[in-house]
């Protein structure tokens, strides 16, 4: 019997911590894409807090111990754009050419894929249609700019017969998280977080998803204290038929 | 350069809360960006003329000491004037040299960010020159004693009826009495005001958006004409511009042209694009008899072979101001510079010092929307991180931000720490949440449930859940 493909989940420290869920959303739906997952011990912060903080040294050390961790896999599956992103964009940036890690981290951002895009390009299939739902789809801008992720999330929630994807009005616009700055400048952030629920509620979906955790929490955060019946999910999350938590909402 | 951006939040707060500002900002999205999104859609061309104007600047920054000799030749060869300003107070110094020469008791003014720059209007009333503005936006907020609030719409923070009150206290004593409500009646009676002063004038100054070495031309775009009237009515045409504003030839301005009103305004082209050479010569029939081009360096050049180099490709659009989500959300007053958004973010620590400018780089979510509306392709983004970096380093950042970044990435860097770590966030969070939800968070969570709710996580960590549930790893 020939064995699956290998792939290693990088679920992120945010996913890991606020939303389990969607780890576990995300190893069914790349187990179902016809691959092992495995989840590489000892991981944690791929560094971006340090790294769009200006603390350079220690987002490179915190990418050299990642790029190390993720070594040994032939595909490293990441449930976020903005992750994924600095996997692949910014990780070959924090070393010189000269140094070893430079390669090292070229070829982590070679086989790194955001959860979508991989997802996709391994002609996955919802097996579990979730159940007649309208949705909007979120852009997160790093996933969005960095790494051109557009139709991957769309075609994917598109393959489900009983979904009806809305767009947003803007959906270029942030939501206002930004890492640190959404409670650097709570005030600003919490405004655009303000417009974009306001966007969401005007599409009349049920249901607002998405492929950042960061986005999640500032947009599921803000629709819940304005008091809309609005849900937010992480694409996996709704993908996998996985939206049932335990407090019932 | 004048920067006030140490009270950034406070006055980004009563942005957020100033009913009129926030009506005035929405202009933004049907005026500037639908307009630029639309006028990009019809140039099947736009992209790859991005490139070029990228490439362009970069070659003219990269060889700018070679061009500037040429477009001084070129601009002497044709009889006229090039002073070179190291900074601000040498710049006003010629600029009140070449007025005093020319016995200036009025200067009409255009179509200049660089005389903001060097604060150059109090300078001039100092010395008892009064400055005129004529763009109608700037005109308007000398009358207010304001300052602009973007770089190519200073009124944008106004309302019509703001502006309305505004001329009807000042054009009383030019006989206009009544208080005009209507656009083209307002625009009218300012331009009667206005056309007056033009006639008078005995110096007329204006910036330049691009200057051609070829050539030794200042060229200007505007939508109202009254460059044209400033530079050729005075005797005097005094050009004030930064050294970056160079492009090789006519070809290169060309190209340059086809971007800026289409990223700006949205425009194809501004109703005015004026290329001024050299003094009237003897068969024009109207110009001045004297020109001269101010050169400002003011820190751009210190730039050069840094990180920050790419900034002067700016051709000062606008388009990352107009689609900056905290730019458009509080507007450009609150960034305390005259350069405000994404590319003030940039530009004034280069200008001013990082230690005059601490909050700028760091006010954006990183949305890299700037980027990606650039026509010149600077980095925006990455340069704001740049200047996060110099902070860091020089220790400019807040102790406490400093402290966490530390620990976490100490924390990041031990698995056993990592896990207890998110074990006990997990317990914590789980404990003050009721019903799953958390309303209130302590220390910089106050941040978060300031503005929004948080969702406790259901469960331990998922590595936790992973490990416990025989996963591999």
């Amino acid at each position: 019997m020939q064995t699956k493909p290998e792939a290693a989940l990088f679920v992120t420290c945010l996913a890991d911590l606020m939303r389990p869920e969607v780890g576990f959303a995300s190893a069914s739906l790349i187990e179902a894409a016809g691959f092992d997952v495995v989840v590489p011990r000892g991981q944690s912060c791929c560094g971006q807090p340090n790294y769009n903080s200006g603390d350079r040294r220690a987002a490179r050390s915190m990418a050299r111990r990642t790029i190390e961790l993720l070594e040994p896999y032939e595909y490293v599956v990441v449930p976020s754009g903005s992750c994924a992103a600095m996997i692949k964009v910014h990780y070959p940036l924090l070393f010189d050419e000269a140094d070893a890690l430079f390669g090292k981290a070229q070829a982590l951002a070679g086989k790194t894929e955001e959860l979508t895009v991989f997802l996709e390009r391994h002609g996955y299939t919802p097996d579990a249609a979730p159940a007649a739902v309208r949705v909007a789809y979120h852009d997160s801008c790093s996933g969005l700019r960095e790494l051109g992720i557009r139709h991957q999330p769309r075609a994917l929630l598109k393959r489900s017969p009983s979904l009806e994807l809305l767009e947003l009005a803007e959906p270029e616009v942030c939501c206002g998280f930004g890492g640190t700055f959404c409670v650097k400048y709570p005030d600003i952030s919490g405004r655009m977080a303000e417009n974009k629920t306001a966007d969401i509620a005007a599409t009349g979906a049920g249901i607002v998803a998405m492929g950042d955790v960061g986005c999640l929490l500032n947009i599921e955060g803000k629709l819940r204290r304005e008091g809309r019946d609005i849900r937010a999910c992480h694409v996996a999350e709704l993908l996998a038929g996985m939206l049932e938590r335990p407090d019932g909402r | 350069m004048e920067v006030e951006s140490g009270a950034f939040v406070e006055k980004a707060r009563a942005a957020l809360d100033d009913a009129t500002l926030q009506h005035a900002l929405k202009h933004i999205k049907h005026g500037f960006v639908e307009a630029r999104a639309n006028a990009a859609a019809r140039l099947p061309d736009f992209e790859a003329m991005r490139d070029r104007a990228r490439d362009v600047k970069a070659h003219t920054i990269a060889h700018l000491a070679d061009y500037l000799e040429q477009f001084e030749a070129n601009v002497t060869a044709r009889g006229g004037k090039v002073h070179w300003a190291r900074d601000a107070r040498e710049a006003r110094a010629i600029i009140h040299g070449i007025c005093r020469a020319a016995g200036a008791r009025t200067v009409t003014k255009s179509k200049s960010m660089v005389t903001e720059e060097i604060e150059l209007n109090p300078y001039l009333e100092e010395h008892s020159i009064e400055p005129i503005e004529t763009d109608l936006g700037e005109y308007i907020i000398q009358l207010r004693g304001e300052k602009p609030s973007h770089i190519i719409a200073p009124v944008i923070h106004l309302s019509k009826d703001q502006v309305a009150d505004t001329f009807h206290e000042h054009h009383g004593r030019h006989g206009f009495h009544t208080r005009l409500t209507e656009r083209s009646g307002m625009v009218r009676e300012a331009r009667s005001i206005l056309r007056q002063r033009f006639v008078k004038a005995d110096v007329g100054i204006t910036g330049a958006n691009f200057l051609v070495a070829e050539t030794g031309s200042a060229v200007v775009v505007t939508n109202e004409g009254n460059a044209d009237l400033t530079a050729s009515l005075p005797d005097t045409h005094i050009v004030v511009t930064g050294i970056e504003k160079l492009v090789p030839t006519l070809d290169d301005c060309h190209l340059m042209l086809r971007l800026l009103p289409r990223s700006a305004t949205g425009q194809d082209i501004t109703a005015y694009v004026s290329f001024f050479t050299g003094p009237k010569r003897t068969d024009d029939l109207s110009g001045p008899s004297s020109f001269h081009v101010v050169l400002l360096d003011n820190g751009r050049s210190d730039m050069m072979g840094t990180e920050f180099e790419e900034m002067l490709r700016c051709i000062r659009c606008g388009a990352c101001l107009n689609h900056c989500p905290v730019y458009s959300n509080i507007g450009g007053h609150a960034y305390g510079s005259v350069y405000p958004g994404p590319m003030g973010a940039v530009l004034t620590p280069s200008l001013a010092g990082i230690d005059k400018a601490g909050h700028l780089p760091n006010a954006s979510s990183f949305c890299g929307r700037c980027e990606a509306v650039c026509p010149v392709r600077i980095p925006l983004p990455k340069l704001m991180r740049h200047w996060r970096e110099r902070e860091f380093e020089r220790h400019l950042s807040p102790s406490g931000t400093r402290w966490g970044l530390r620990a976490w990435s100490m924390i990041a860097a031990s698995p056993r720490l990592y896990r207890s770590m998110q074990w006990t966030a997990s317990r914590f969070l789980r404990l003050i949440a009721s019903n799953g939800w958390i309303r209130r968070l302590p220390l910089a969570g106050a941040g978060w449930t300031g503005e929004r709710d948080m969702h406790a996580p259901a469960g331990n960590s998922f590595q936790h859940q992973w490990r416990k549930r025989g996963g591999r790893r």
